[in-house]
């Protein structure tokens, strides 16, 4: 759950990247690196940037880049997305590759990790056949010694030709040694690194291709892996490297070698797939060899620790539980805690309202202005304060705990088999538990699933499991009517394991919804996949504090605040312009109501969630205010007196179960519809996304109505 | 004795060395992408709770793959 302005609504998608260099001196660097290397922390680390990290593979889906200073020399980091090859199979390895070929870098540094170098080598090794002018780092160098892995830098500084660093994030000064052999990389000579060797047909084509290319390529683009690239078939490349360098006059008797080239290899048994395979093969073994005497280890870099919890969380017996169990206890530690600061919370902001209305009175300010700023403005954002930031504070850093753990990637191996029946893939189980956080982001969150059949799909269906901005509503109505807020560890408990039934009941719904949609507008099998199961790692308790709330909590209580404040000003202009005998208000959700009635919800309930369309947190403060400004004004200081309210306004039990449904299921906030049209590109996957939960809650609260209705409840 | 299996008929504890890769496509570049070339030694460390996929230690990395694209991977096995 990336969730941060640049990764939800409006900053979501910026797949071509202009480099903005603060000064012309500034030097362009490229981060480059395998999915789940610590990448992401570093580039933070240099940038001072929040470019949101966590402990799963393929969670930087889009090219950031950020500004560094140190001294006088300036440098603009771009963050490459997380691949293992730069072959160009998928969209991001394209983007890395573009990038470090055509984008023009000063340098670029390739991120390892040190508890798996060997396979971090394939892509250094390729990305040494594009350009001399790299720098590696061996990342999580604290956690390979923990591993009881050693690295020898030097060594392979020398077999490699080119500077390799140790680094730790965390490390201040391990970040200055990047940044000074980038510097030296970037300035003098070019190093002249190890070049693969490849099997001697391929080495004879390539021999016989290099000199055809036009003068002018030699310095921008290897031509090595031009010939390779060539010999492999990739005919865009030449375009754009025509494109880009120029030199058509020499294109014909090029294409022809090329040509020629390849039909002899095919006659030697080298057609395409066995060439790409020989290719793939060179570079591992060359990995391979490189490690010999680079990388002591005691053991793996999966270590027993790794193996003996992934026995107790991912086996057959002890998976699921310990999945629900850890869900439950993160909804009871939320609940708990939310409590007494919630609280203590709506004292304050209440007791600032009597003040400021004593406030206005002392200024003899005229009772509409009172009413609209303090009984509308004011009182709404105080609930939306009081209502949602504690249990977001406490829900936030819980999750992120257990996201930087690497939990995350666990979930989704443990639920692939159930999302695999339903014809779509386990990854979605990731981009759903991103949707706790924020629909929004969960749907930016869906790029890691490589088939757009099965993107669509977890695209539709993520907003079945209720985000943050509705957990607050499903809480308050769990405790009022389900447990009483009486207190105890008991009720407390009970509420948790209500609200991991409500989960239970959205993750049920995702299954339905991508099964029905498999076998009619999507149709089609499960792809293959592969999914990695990153080590465990001890999260930064303090830093995952800090960064989630400041990174999620208060920008998701910022963006409920921004659209809380009109909201209320508008709720008590309906509540007091008077057309006719009643109120705008009253008009509204009479003209809602018998609709409503038939979903077992009232006028006001339905207005509410269509006003709630911005931001879901102000949903419960808008029903709040409807029946306040009808009845009598009285405090609500807890959630008995809320309960009291509710009771006078017509709600049961029926009522408070329709609630919940409803706000499980109903139409995506216009940040999550806006996010859905922008990685879609289409207004008709958008409109489906929205229609679909709404035909199902509407149609599950009738039927839910009807029953007990029958049933004489 | 050699024995020819396939990545999905491994128990998990048992290890084996790949002889042949059949997949195709994607697939194939992703497995061939995480280092799962000939003579690459690989060990099932278990099956998720619904019993596929499975978890093998490919290179360091743990990675997941599901039983239907395992089928297509065959192995050297003591």
């Amino acid at each position: 759950m990336g969730l941060t302005n640049s990764s939800t609504g409006m900053g979501a998608v910026d797949s071509a990247l202009v480099i903005r260099r603060e000064a012309p001196t500034d030097r362009v660097i490229a981060l480059a690196g395998n999915p789940n290397v610590g990448k992401s922390t570093l580039f933070n680390a240099l940038t001072g940037m929040n470019q949101h990290t966590g402990n799963w593979p393929g969670k930087t889906v889009t090219n950031a880049q950020g500004c560094c200073q140190r001294g006088e020399k300036g440098y603009v980091l771009v963050d490459l997305p997380g691949t293992y090859s730069l072959m160009a199979h998928s969209a991001e390895e394209e983007v890395a590759r573009n990038f470090i070929c055509f984008g023009d870098p000063d340098a670029a540094a390739v991120v390892c990790d040190a508890t798996c170098l060997e396979r971090n080598l394939n892509l250094v090794l390729q990305t040494l056949e594009l350009s001399p002018r790299v720098v590696v780092c061996v990342n999580l160098m604290d956690e390979a010694k923990r591993k009881g892995i050693h690295v020898d830098l030097k060594l392979l500084s020398e077999r490699l030709g080119v500077p390799v660093v140790g680094t730790v994030a965390r490390k201040k000064k391990s970040l200055d040694t990047l940044l000074d052999a980038l510097d030296r990389v970037a300035e003098g000579e070019a190093p002249t690194p190890l070049t693969v060797r490849y099997p001697q047909r391929i080495e004879k084509a390539i021999a016989a291709l290099t000199p055809l290319f036009p003068g002018r390529w030699a310095e921008k683009l290897n031509p090595r892996w031009l010939a390779l690239k060539l010999l492999e078939g990739d005919e865009a490349i030449l375009r754009e490297a025509f494109a880009y360098l120029g030199g058509e006059e020499e294109r014909g008797a090029l294409e022809e070698a090329v040509e020629a080239e390849r039909e002899e290899l095919a006659q030697w048994g080298f057609g395409e797939e066995r060439f790409r395979d020989l290719l793939v093969s060179a570079i591992v073994s060359t990995a391979e060899r490189l490690c010999r005497g680079v990388v002591t280890q005691a053991g793996s870099g999966y270590s027993p620790t790794d193996r003996r919890l992934d026995r107790l969380l991912t086996s057959k017996r002890t998976g699921y539980p310990i999945m629900l169990a850890l869900v439950a206890m993160v909804f009871w530690l939320t609940i708990v805690g939310a409590n007494y600061p919630s609280q203590l919370l709506s004292n304050i902001l209440f007791w600032v309202q009597d003040r400021l209305t004593e406030l206005f009175a002392l200024l003899h300010a005229p009772d509409w202005l009172h009413g609209a700023l303090v009984l509308g403005v004011y009182r709404v954002l105080a609930w939306v304060v009081s209502v949602m930031l504690p249990p977001m504070a406490i829900f936030f850093p819980l999750f992120t705990l257990l996201e930087d753990a690497g939990y995350l990637p666990r979930i989704a191996y443990n639920l692939d088999k159930p999302f695999k029946a339903c014809r779509a893939c386990g990854k979605q189980a990731l981009t759903m538990c991103m949707g706790f956080g924020c629909n929004a982001a969960g749907i930016v969150g869906c790029r890691i699933i490589d088939s757009p059949r099965e993107r669509l799909l977890a695209i539709l269906t993520n907003s079945f499991v209720p985000c943050n901005g509705r957990f607050p509503t499903l809480i308050a109505i769990l405790t009022m009517f389900f447990v009483g807020s009486a207190g105890g560890w008991k009720a407390s408990a009970l509420s948790a394991l209500l609200l991991t039934g409500i989960i239970l009941l959205g993750v049920g719904l995702t299954l339905a919804f991508t099964r029905l949609l498999s076998a009619t507008a999507l149709k089609g099998e499960p792809s293959s996949f592969t999914l990695e199961l990153p080590p465990y790692r001890k999260p930064q308790v303090g830093k995952v504090i800090v960064r989630s709330i400041f990174d999620r909590t208060l920008f998701v209580l910022g963006r409920a605040a921004a659209v809380a404040a009109p909201a209320g000003l508008l709720i008590w202009i309906m509540a007091n312009v008077t057309v006719g005998e009643a109120t705008l208000l009253s008009h509204c959700a009479a003209f809602l109501d018998p609709f409503a009635r038939w979903m077992g919800l009232d006028g006001v309930i339905l207005m509410a969630f269509i006003l709630g369309f911005p931001a879901n947190e102000i949903v419960v403060p808008i029903i709040l205010m409807a029946y306040l400004s009808q009845g009598s004004l009285l405090e609500l200081a807890s959630l008995t007196e809320m309960k009291t309210l509710f009771i006078e306004n017509g709600w049961t039990w029926v009522t408070a179960v329709n609630v919940m449904l409803f706000s499980l299921m109903h139409w995506p906030c216009s940040t999550t519809l806006i996010t859905i049209h922008k990685e879609t590109g289409s207004w008709k996957w958008t409109a489906l996304a929205a229609a679909l939960p709404t035909a199902a809650g509407v149609a599950v609260c009738i039927a839910f109505t009807a029953l007990v209705r029958m049933a004489g409840g | 004795m050699e024995h020819t299996r396939c990545l999905s008929d491994l128990r998990p504890g048992e290890r084996g060395t790949v002889r042949a890769l059949h997949s195709t496509g994607a697939m194939r570049r992703r497995l061939l992408d995480i280092g799962l070339v000939e003579n690459t030694g690989v060990e099932c460390l278990g099956r998720s709770p619904g019993g596929d996929p499975a978890a093998f230690l490919i290179r360091g990395a743990v990675i997941a793959i599901r039983d239907q694209d395992g089928r297509d991977v065959l192995l050297r096995t003591e």
